[in-house]
């Protein structure tokens, strides 16, 4: 089963880099690093898994990685929003 | 039973790449984020399935609840057109594709020599030395124990990412009043009145949980911040609040952060080495320390949803 | 007088898949963002609640009774605020409801979700 994850974990990880390098929205851009982040924790979380038992190392980083990545989803948000609000003033004063 | 659960991922499977796919490559903004939020909630699904329950329960609750909100209130403030990304120039594909090869090339071989560590990696040594930090789950003990100084760093990143947040500036678009929905619904104030005990409830059981089973400082916080926001949606009372108590909303935003850094030199002061607790007094210092953290990753969560420092 | 409550908890297990199927079906079939939205907060919550109150009637304890019924209680205040959270942000962005005697809005490409 932990096999059949990983490859799960790739495809998601491939998609998302698609998405990333390909879009030119910036919120879009936001969603594929999410999605990419999604991709890392569920490979680590499957590594962590065997059948000798569980290694809580890695499920410690993914914990505090969630955190860390709402964090910055955060922080680029607010800077999205700043973005585009300096774009539209500089518009409508030309 | 094997086949049900060969289906289920299977089918938990096919469901996050269709997800994932309508996120990244739908037209519309709105429907990808709707759909993302959706795919929050599958990865939490897929954590219970690897037996990792702390991970789901936090993903839950800020990946399906705080970041959705997150978004879908960003959402709002942006113009309805589409782009506000440079367009890339023609000469510079090529150095797109390249970089898209050389990161894919990357991940790949990272996927590769995870893939062959020796396993179960440090689950022996961690059980070997849980007698040693004061609480019996394993994961709180890697937590706040074994690799305390990873977990304070990340409360560092989290503060800076609020004052990165607070130092733009309050936003011009409309006010968060604005899309709050209970000007629409006068029964759901009421209802979630009701209710926020229990928002409050829930994250101190998951805390309390946290030293013998999973549960613990993250989750807590976890729910207490989607529960935050969720309050926040209704009624900006508590947040009214702590508008004029700013020293206090200041306090409790470093509490954890100031804790962590207390506890670690105290530790240097009794033992000689940094972040090296006495074993009777460990498991009164971990709770203090989940405690500080959960409120203060509660806070921090309520922080970024409202995008701006309160009584600016 | 456990084996009648057990039976009991499986009927209206029972019941709340069915509800479910509902909104579900509800979520496939209608239309635009609002009416779907309408579909699944009120059929999913009420199968969530039958489905709660069934595992509840067969939990070992009155502790585990309780954590259930207690999920159903988040799960009202959460969903029915996220979803008017989507239903105002979709507004925000320009999707308007689809009315009957307008011609269908370009909307229906939407995949509506609870919270």
């Amino acid at each position: 089963m932990s096999q059949f994850y990983a490859v799960l974990a790739a495809l998601l990880c491939g998609m998302a880099l698609i998405g990333l390098f390909q879009t030119e929205d910036l919120l879009r851009r936001i969603l594929a690093l999410n999605v990419l982040a999604s991709a890392v924790f569920l490979l680590l979380v499957t590594v962590a898994r065997s059948a000798e038992g569980i290694d809580p190392v890695p499920h410690v980083m993914v914990l505090t990685g969630i955190v860390v990545a709402v964090s910055t989803t955060a922080a680029a948000l607010a800077l999205v929003i700043r973005a585009n609000e300096a774009r539209r003033r500089h518009e409508d004063e030309p | 039973m094997s086949v049900l659960a060969w289906g289920f991922d299977m089918l938990l499977a096919a469901g996050l790449l269709w997800l994932a796919w309508q996120a990244l490559f739908t037209q519309r903004r709105f429907s990808a984020v709707v759909n993302f939020m959706a795919f929050y909630l599958l990865m939490a699904l897929v954590w219970v399935r690897l037996d990792a329950p702390d991970i789901a329960l936090a993903e839950a609750a800020i990946g399906a609840g705080v970041t959705g909100a997150l978004l879908l209130t960003a959402l709002g403030r942006l113009p309805a057109g589409t782009s506000v990304g440079a367009d890339p120039r023609r000469w510079q594909r090529p150095l797109q594709h390249l970089a898209m090869a050389g990161a894919g090339m990357g991940v790949i071989w990272l996927a590769w020599s995870a893939y062959h560590l020796p396993r179960p990696g440090l689950a022996g040594e961690v059980t070997a030395t849980l007698d040693a930090t004061g609480v019996s789950h394993a994961v709180t003990a890697v937590l706040l124990n074994l690799r305390a100084f990873d977990t304070l760093l990340e409360i560092v990143i989290m503060l800076a990412a609020v004052v990165l947040v607070w130092s733009l500036g309050p936003p011009l678009g409309p006010p968060l009043r604005a899309f709050a929905p209970a000007t629409a619904l006068p029964g759901l104030p009421a209802l979630s009145h009701l209710l926020h005990p229990f928002f409050v409830l829930v994250p101190v059981y998951l805390l309390w949980r946290g030293t013998h089973a999973p549960g613990g400082a993250f989750p807590a916080g976890a729910v207490m911040g989607a529960g935050g926001v969720l309050l926040l949606l209704t009624e900006a009372r508590p947040w009214e609040y702590l508008r004029h108590h700013r020293l206090l909303l200041h306090v409790l935003l470093a509490a954890g952060m100031a804790l962590f850094l207390v506890v670690a030199l105290g530790g240097m002061l009794l033992t000689g080495t940094f972040f090296a607790f006495p074993l009777f007094l460990a498991p009164t210092l971990i709770m203090a320390v989940e405690i500080a953290t959960a409120l203060s990753i509660a806070l921090m969560l309520m922080a970024f949803y409202l995008y701006g420092e309160p009584g600016q | 007088m456990t084996e009648a409550l057990h039976w009991l908890g499986y009927a209206f297990v029972a019941a709340g898949i069915l509800f479910f199927l509902a909104g579900s079906l509800g979520l496939l079939r209608f239309p635009d963002v609002f009416t779907r939205l309408h579909a699944l907060t009120k059929a999913d919550n009420l199968g969530l609640g039958l489905i709660c109150l069934g595992l509840a009637l067969q939990a070992s304890g009155p502790a585990e009774a309780v954590k259930y019924l207690l999920i159903w209680l988040l799960m009202l205040v959460a969903s029915g605020i996220g979803a008017t959270l989507i239903a105002s942000t979709a507004l925000a962005c320009g999707l308007a409801p689809r009315q009957a005697d307008r011609p269908p809005s370009t909307s229906t490409s939407q995949r509506p979700t609870e919270q």
